[in-house]
């Protein structure tokens, strides 16, 4: 077993999730920003896009750069449709953005445990006990 | 550290919230100003908010929000004949601000709600990122 891919999906989810609160946070900030449209992605697209290790950036040059999963492309940032549009072009529907960052947090802390969990049996096969 | 910039983010929204809170205070304060002319008197002020992004990324979310400037309310001011006001100009006028309580009230909850919400931002980005700094623990 390699160790570097003892912790799995879990990596490439919690980076993804912090990424996400990020750009939720940007949301909330501009909550009375007239004209800011509300930005998020899909996570779990993202997540099957950089899980498959055979599809992500190669390295073949000494000059090439890793390409670090949880970067999420502007392209794949997609705009919020509001539920009630408001005059002044602003699409932030801070009730939604609070849930939604809520919810991300949580699923940022299980992430945490599944992780926690590999460690802990990595530890238990390195002292074997 | 990706989940550091949130502290960033939400600083931006604080600070903007507070500028917006200091403002409606300021014209709160000043809604009865009386003067001997148009060009004194007091004009309710507020700020106009624009999102930043990265310079290097212009296409990405935004990371927080500035302030790009102060304006001054363009409504009418009031005026008013008061020959016996000491502040009366020739004709015996006085003008008195512009500032609508109501829209400052209003402003105020809204300021503050903001203010909060961003509070709250940094408090859940805290949370997770010292079960970060715990995790194999």
């Amino acid at each position: 077993m390699n160790i570097d891919e003892a912790f799995g999906i879990h990596e490439q989810a919690l980076k993804l999730k912090a990424r996400r609160a990020e750009v939720l946070a940007g949301n909330i900030a501009n909550a009375d920003t007239p004209g800011y449209k509300a930005r998020d992605f899909d996570f779990h697209q993202m997540l099957r896009q950089q899980m498959p290790r055979m599809d992500r950036m190669q390295v073949t040059q000494t000059g090439h750069i890793q390409a670090e999963a949880g970067i999420v492309p502007a392209g794949q940032m997609a705009y919020r449709v509001p539920l009630q549009p408001s005059l002044d072009g602003n699409s932030v529907d801070t009730q939604l953005e609070h849930s939604a960052f809520a919810s991300n947090a949580l699923e940022y802390q299980a992430s945490l445990r599944f992780l926690s969990g590999n460690i802990r049996k990595l530890l238990t096969a390195i002292k074997g006990q | 550290m990706s989940m550091l910039k949130i502290f960033d983010t939400a600083g931006t929204g604080m600070t903007a919230q507070s500028l917006r809170l200091n403002l409606v205070a300021s014209n709160m304060a000043n809604v009865d100003n009386v003067s001997s002319s148009i060009e004194q008197t007091y004009r309710a002020r507020h700020p106009v908010f624009s999102a930043l992004f990265n310079q290097f990324n212009p296409d990405d979310p935004a990371v927080g929000v500035g302030v790009k400037g102060v304006i001054e309310s363009q409504t009418a001011l009031k005026m008013e004949y008061a020959p016996n006001h000491p502040l009366a100009d020739t004709d015996g006028y006085i003008y008195r601000s512009n500032v609508d309580l109501a829209e400052e009230m209003a402003n105020m909850i809204s300021a503050s709600r903001s203010y909060q919400s961003n509070v709250e931002v940094v408090n859940s980005a805290k949370q997770l990122l010292s079960a970060t700094l715990r995790l194999g623990e």
